[in-house]
C-alpha cells in the first residue's frame, strides 16, 4: 500500500512504533529497564508499572520478515545448529540477536534486564528463552499459565498464576528494575487497558456490518499491534484505539470497506472467517490474493492470540493480579480445541460468513496440531464449507504463491458454484 | 521363566496392537477398567489407586499402517499423534475408559482436544505438570491437580482412591521404579549382558500389563542376567538422547547396537524413570507424589530448566554417570522439545570434548542403512581416535 492508501491509524501506529524503538535504543543511556516477554500472556501493565520497556520477540520476528530480513537470520541460526523443523520465529530472533540485535526499524535493541517467560499457550516459549538467556546472560523469570483444558480457568489455576505474580514475578521485577512495586500505578495502567480494549472490540465487531469496514485478519494485524505489544495500559494506546474507532465509524457511515493492497474493498463478494496466523514474508501478496477475489475477512482467531476481548473480558483494575491471571488464561492458544471450535462456529454465524479458511503454518504446533479436526468440526456444525491452506510465518521457503493462489481460486469457484446452486 | 521366554513374552505384548493382554485382564473380572496415558510422564499411581489398569499409549510404531490418521495431521507434524488417532479410529483403544495427556508439548496438548471432540464418551484429562522453580508452589499446584484426577477417576471406576490404596500404589510404583533403575544399572555396568532391545521390550511390555506381572518378569530377568553374565566385549559406549516421546522402531535400537555401540543410557519410555528417587510412604500420599515429582523429576526437554547453566551441565553429568564415550541425539522428526533443546545439550557435551552425532527418525522408519553407517562410523572414530570425527 502507498502512504496515500494507508489509514490515518496506520500512520499513527508507525509513529508510535518508531518512537518506542528509539526509546529502546536509548535505554542503555536513559537507564530505562528493558524486559523481553511474549505476546500471549504479556503483562505489559505490570512491566510498565515498574517503568520498564517491553520488547516482544515475536513482533521483531514478524517485522523482520515483512522487511525481507528473516531469511538471512534463519539461515544463520540453522548454520549454528538449529533445526529446520522448529518454529521460524525462534530462529529469526536468534539470528537477529547474533547479528547485532538491530531491530526491524533499523535501531539497535538493548539487551534485556530480564526475560519474563510468560508460559502461555505455547511450549516453544520455554525453549526460546532458555536459548536466548544463553545469549544475554540476564535473569529469567518463569510464569506458568495453566492450559484451559476443560474450556475454562479453574479457581486453582487462577490462584496459582496470581500467587506466582505476587510471590515470584513482582520481587524479581523489583530486583531487575531497582524500583518498588506500585499497585496504584498498575491499577491505572489496567484502567487504560480496559478503555483501549473497549474500543478495539468495537472495531473488531464492526465487521458484522455489510460491507465490513475492516478486514479482520490482514487489517486486524495492524489494529491489534499496539495492544498486543508495548502499548496496552499506556496513554498512547488509549489515544490510538480511540482514533482507530473513530476512523472505522466514519467508514461505516460512508458505507466503505477497508483499504487493501488491491485498493479499497467496497464491493465484498465473500465474507470469510480465518483461523491461524498469517504469513509475514509475503504478507501483502497474500492479502492481495483475497482482495482481488473481493473477499474480506470478517473475523479471525489470530487477532485473539494476545488477548480475547470480544466475549466480554476486560482488564479489571479492582483485582489487579487476578485480572492478569484471567487475561493470560484467556489468550487464544491457551484455549482447548473444543473452545476454539466454538469460537469459530460463533464467528461464522454471528458475522454471517460465506466461508471458513484455515491457514496452517509449519512453524507452530500450538496453532496447527489439530487444525484438520477443527476444520471438519466447524464445517459439520455450521454447514459452511472450509478450506485448508499451508505456508509458514517468517520462513519464505514454505510460501508457494502459485500453490496458494490455485487453492484459493478453486475455493472461491466452489463457493461461487454453491451460491449459484442455492440461488442466493 | 527363562530369559528367552521373558523376552518372547515381552515382544509379544509390546508388538500387540490389539492390546490383548490388557483386554484379557479386564475381562477376567466384571467392572475392571483401564486408562491410557500418552508420553512422557503420567502419575500411574493415581490410576492404580482408583482401580484402573494404566496403559501406555506410545503410538503404533512401524507395525501400524496409517489409513485414517494422516487425514488428521499435516505432514510437518511428528508421526506420533497420527498413529495414536489411527489406533483409536480402528477401535483398538475402545477398551479404555479414560485418556490422560501429559504436558509434553503442544502436539500432545492439542491431541487432548482432538480426543474431546472425536471421542466424547471417553474421559479426557490434560495433565498440566508443574513447571515453576518455586518447589512449594509447584508441589501445591500439582497436588491439587492429582486430587482432582483421583476424584474423577474414582467416579469412572466406581472405586475411589483411598489413602490406603494410594499408599499401596505409591509403594508398588517405588518397587517398579527401583527395578527399572536396577536394570539400567546392570546395563550400564555390563552392557554386553543387557542388549537395549531386551531392556526396551521389557519396559514397553510393562506399560501394557498389570504391575504385578511386570515386577515378576523384571525380577526373573535380572536374576537370569546374574546367572549368565555373557562375554565381555568392547564397543563404543553411547548415550542416546531425545527419544523420550515418539519411540524409535526397535530396528533402530538394534541397528545402533549392531553398528558397534553399546547404549549405556537413553530417554526411551522415560516416564518409567521420570521420578528419580523413592516416593515417601509416610504421610499424605498425594502430597508425597507431588513433592517427589517437583524435587526428583529427571532433567528433560519437556520441563523448564531454571538454572541457565543447567542444560549444558545436565548432559555432561549424564555422560559421566553412564561413562559414555559419546552422545547420539536421536530425535523424532518435527519434535519441538527434542530439536529445540538439542543445540544447548550438544554445546554442553562438545564443550567437554564429548563427541556427538545427531539424526532424526520416525516411529515407522523402515530403512536403517543410513543410521547403520552413521552409528558405525561414530563407533569406529570413538575407538580409534577417542571420538574426533
Ligand atoms: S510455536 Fe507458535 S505460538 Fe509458539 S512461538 Fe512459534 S509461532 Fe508463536
Ligand atoms: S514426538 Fe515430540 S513433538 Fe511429537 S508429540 Fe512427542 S514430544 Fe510432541
Amino acid at each position: 500500500m502507498s502512504e496515500a492508501e494507508k489509514d490515518r491509524s496506520m500512520l499513527l501506529q508507525k509513529e508510535m512504533l518508531a518512537a518506542h524503538y528509539e526509546r529502546l535504543e536509548a535505554a542503555p543511556e536513559t537507564r530505562e529497564p528493558v524486559v523481553y516477554t511474549f505476546v500471549p500472556g504479556n503483562l505489559t501493565e505490570l512491566i510498565r508499572a515498574f517503568g520498564a520497556l517491553p520488547v516482544l520477540p515475536e513482533i521483531n520476528a514478524l517485522q523482520s520478515a515483512m522487511r525481507g530480513k528473516s531469511q538471512a537470520y534463519i539461515a544463520a541460526a540453522e548454520k549454528a545448529g538449529h533445526s529446520e523443523d522448529v518454529c521460524s520465529y525462534v530462529k529469526c530472533d536468534i539470528g537477529m540477536s547474533t547479528a547485532g540485535n538491530v531491530g526491524p526499524t533499523g535501531t539497535r535493541l538493548p539487551k534485556p534486564d530480564l526475560l519474563l517467560l510468560s508460559y502461555t499457550g505455547c511450549y516453544t516459549f520455554m525453549k526460546w528463552f532458555e536459548l536466548l538467556r544463553e545469549q544475554y546472560g540476564c535473569p529469567t523469570v518463569f510464569l506458568q499459565v495453566p492450559y484451559q483444558a476443560d474450556g475454562s480457568q479453574t479457581p486453582v489455576q487462577r490462584s496459582y498464576v496470581a500467587r506466582q505474580i505476587r510471590e515470584t514475578l513482582i520481587p524479581t521485577l523489583e530486583k531487575a528494575t531497582g524500583r518498588r512495586y506500585d499497585e496504584e500505578r498498575l491499577r491505572e495502567n489496567l484502567a487504560r487497558s480496559a478503555a483501549a480494549e473497549e474500543d478495539l472490540v468495537a472495531v473488531l465487531q464492526s465487521a458484522k456490518k455489510m460491507p465490513s469496514p475492516i478486514d479482520a485478519y490482514f487489517g486486524a494485524v495492524y489494529y491489534v499491534g499496539p495492544i498486543f505489544s508495548a502499548f496496552r495500559g499506556t496513554a498512547e494506546g488509549v489515544a490510538y484505539y480511540r482514533a482507530l474507532r473513530e476512523e472505522v465509524e466514519e467508514r461505516v457511515a460512508r458505507g466503505e470497506g477497508p483499504a487493501t493492497p488491491a485498493g479499497r474493498l467496497d464491493r465484498q463478494k465473500w465474507r470469510l472467517v480465518v483461523e491461524g496466523p498469517p504469513n509475514w514474508t509475503h504478507f501483502r501478496d497474500f492479502w492481495r490474493m483475497f482482495a482481488e477475489e473481493e473477499a474480506v475477512v470478517v473475523a479471525s482467531t489470530y487477532s485473539k492470540v494476545g488477548g480475547t476481548y470480544d466475549f466480554g473480558f476486560r482488564h479489571d483494575p479492582s483485582d489487579p493480579l487476578g485480572t492478569l491471571a484471567d487475561y493470560c488464561s484467556g489468550c487464544y492458544t491457551n484455549r482447548n480445541l473444543p473452545s476454539r471450535v466454538e469460537m469459530l462456529e460463533r464467528y461464522v454465524e454471528e458475522y454471517r460468513a460465506d466461508g471458513f479458511l484455515i491457514h496452517s503454518v509449519k512453524s507452530c504446533n500450538s496453532f496447527s496440531a489439530g487444525q484438520l479436526t477443527i476444520l471438519r468440526e466447524v464445517e459439520r456444525r455450521t454447514g459452511v464449507p472450509g478450506a485448508f491452506i499451508e505456508s509458514d510465518l517468517v520462513d519464505a521457503r514454505y510460501f508457494s504463491a502459485a500453490n496458494l493462489k490455485n487453492r484459493l481460486e478453486s475455493y472461491f469457484q466452489m463457493l461461487e458454484a454453491r451460491r449459484a446452486g442455492s440461488g442466493t | 521363566m527363562t530369559r528367552r521366554e521373558i523376552i518372547d513374552w515381552a515382544a509379544e505384548v509390546a508388538d500387540d496392537l490389539d492390546f490383548t493382554e490388557a483386554r484379557r485382564f479386564l475381562e477376567k473380572a466384571p467392572g475392571r477398567k483401564a486408562a491410557g496415558y500418552l508420553p512422557v510422564y503420567a502419575p500411574r499411581e493415581i490410576l492404580r489407586a482408583s482401580g484402573m489398569l494404566p496403559i501406555g499409549i506410545h503410538g503404533g510404531g512401524d507395525r501400524l499402517e496409517i489409513i485414517r490418521g494422516d487425514a488428521f495431521y499435516q505432514s510437518y507434524i511428528c508421526h506420533l499423534p497420527r498413529s495414536v488417532v489411527e489406533l483409536a479410529e480402528s477401535r483398538r483403544l475402545d477398551f479404555l475408559s479414560a485418556m490422560l495427556f501429559p504436558a509434553t508439548c503442544d502436539v500432545i496438548r492439542n491431541l487432548s482436544g482432538v480426543w474431546q471432540l472425536l471421542y466424547p464418551q471417553t474421559y479426557v484429562r490434560y495433565l498440566d505438570l508443574p513447571q515453576v522453580p518455586d518447589r512449594d508452589l509447584a508441589a501445591g499446584f500439582w497436588r491439587e491437580e492429582l486430587e482432582a484426577l483421583a476424584r474423577d477417576l474414582g467416579e469412572i471406576s466406581g472405586r475411589p482412591a483411598t489413602e490406603a490404596s494410594l499408599r499401596e500404589a505409591v509403594d508398588a510404583g517405588n518397587q517398579a521404579r527401583a527395578l527399572v533403575r536396577e536394570l539400567y544399572r546392570v546395563r550400564r555396568e555390563t552392557p554386553w549382558n543387557v542388549p537395549t532391545e531386551e531392556l526396551y521390550l521389557l519396559l514397553r511390555a510393562g506399560e501394557l500389563t498389570p504391575l504385578e506381572e511386570f515386577v515378576e518378569r523384571m525380577r526373573d530377568y535380572l536374576t537370569a542376567c546374574q546367572a549368565e553374565t555373557g562375554r565381555m566385549r568392547d564397543r563404543a559406549r553411547v548415550l542416546v538422547v531425545g527419544a523420550f516421546c515418539e519411540q524409535p522402531p526397535l530396528g533402530l535400537i538394534q541397528t545402533i547396537e549392531r553398528a558397534g555401540c553399546f547404549i549405556v543410557d537413553d530417554d526411551f519410555l522415560l516416564g518409567n524413570r521420570m521420578i528419580g528417587a523413592e516416593v515417601e510412604l509416610e504421610g499424605d500420599p498425594l502430597g508425597n507424589l507431588a513433592r517427589a515429582f517437583v524435587r526428583h523429576a529427571v532433567k528433560t526437554s519437556t520441563l523448564y530448566e531454571g538454572d541457565p547453566a543447567g542444560k549444558r551441565r545436565a548432559i555432561r553429568e549424564r555422560v559421566a554417570a553412564a561413562r559414555a564415550d559419546g552422545v547420539i541425539f536421536a530425535s523424532a522428526s518435527f519434535c519441538d522439545p527434542a530439536l529445540l533443546d538439542r543445540p544447548m545439550l550438544r554445546a554442553g557435551a562438545e564443550e567437554a570434548g564429548v563427541p556427538c552425532i545427531a539424526f532424526q527418525f520416525a516411529e515407522n522408519t523402515g530403512q536403517f542403512q543410513q543410521f547403520r553407517e552413521q552409528a558405525g562410523t561414530f563407533a569406529d572414530s570413538i575407538k580409534l581416535w577417542g571420538g574426533a570425527l
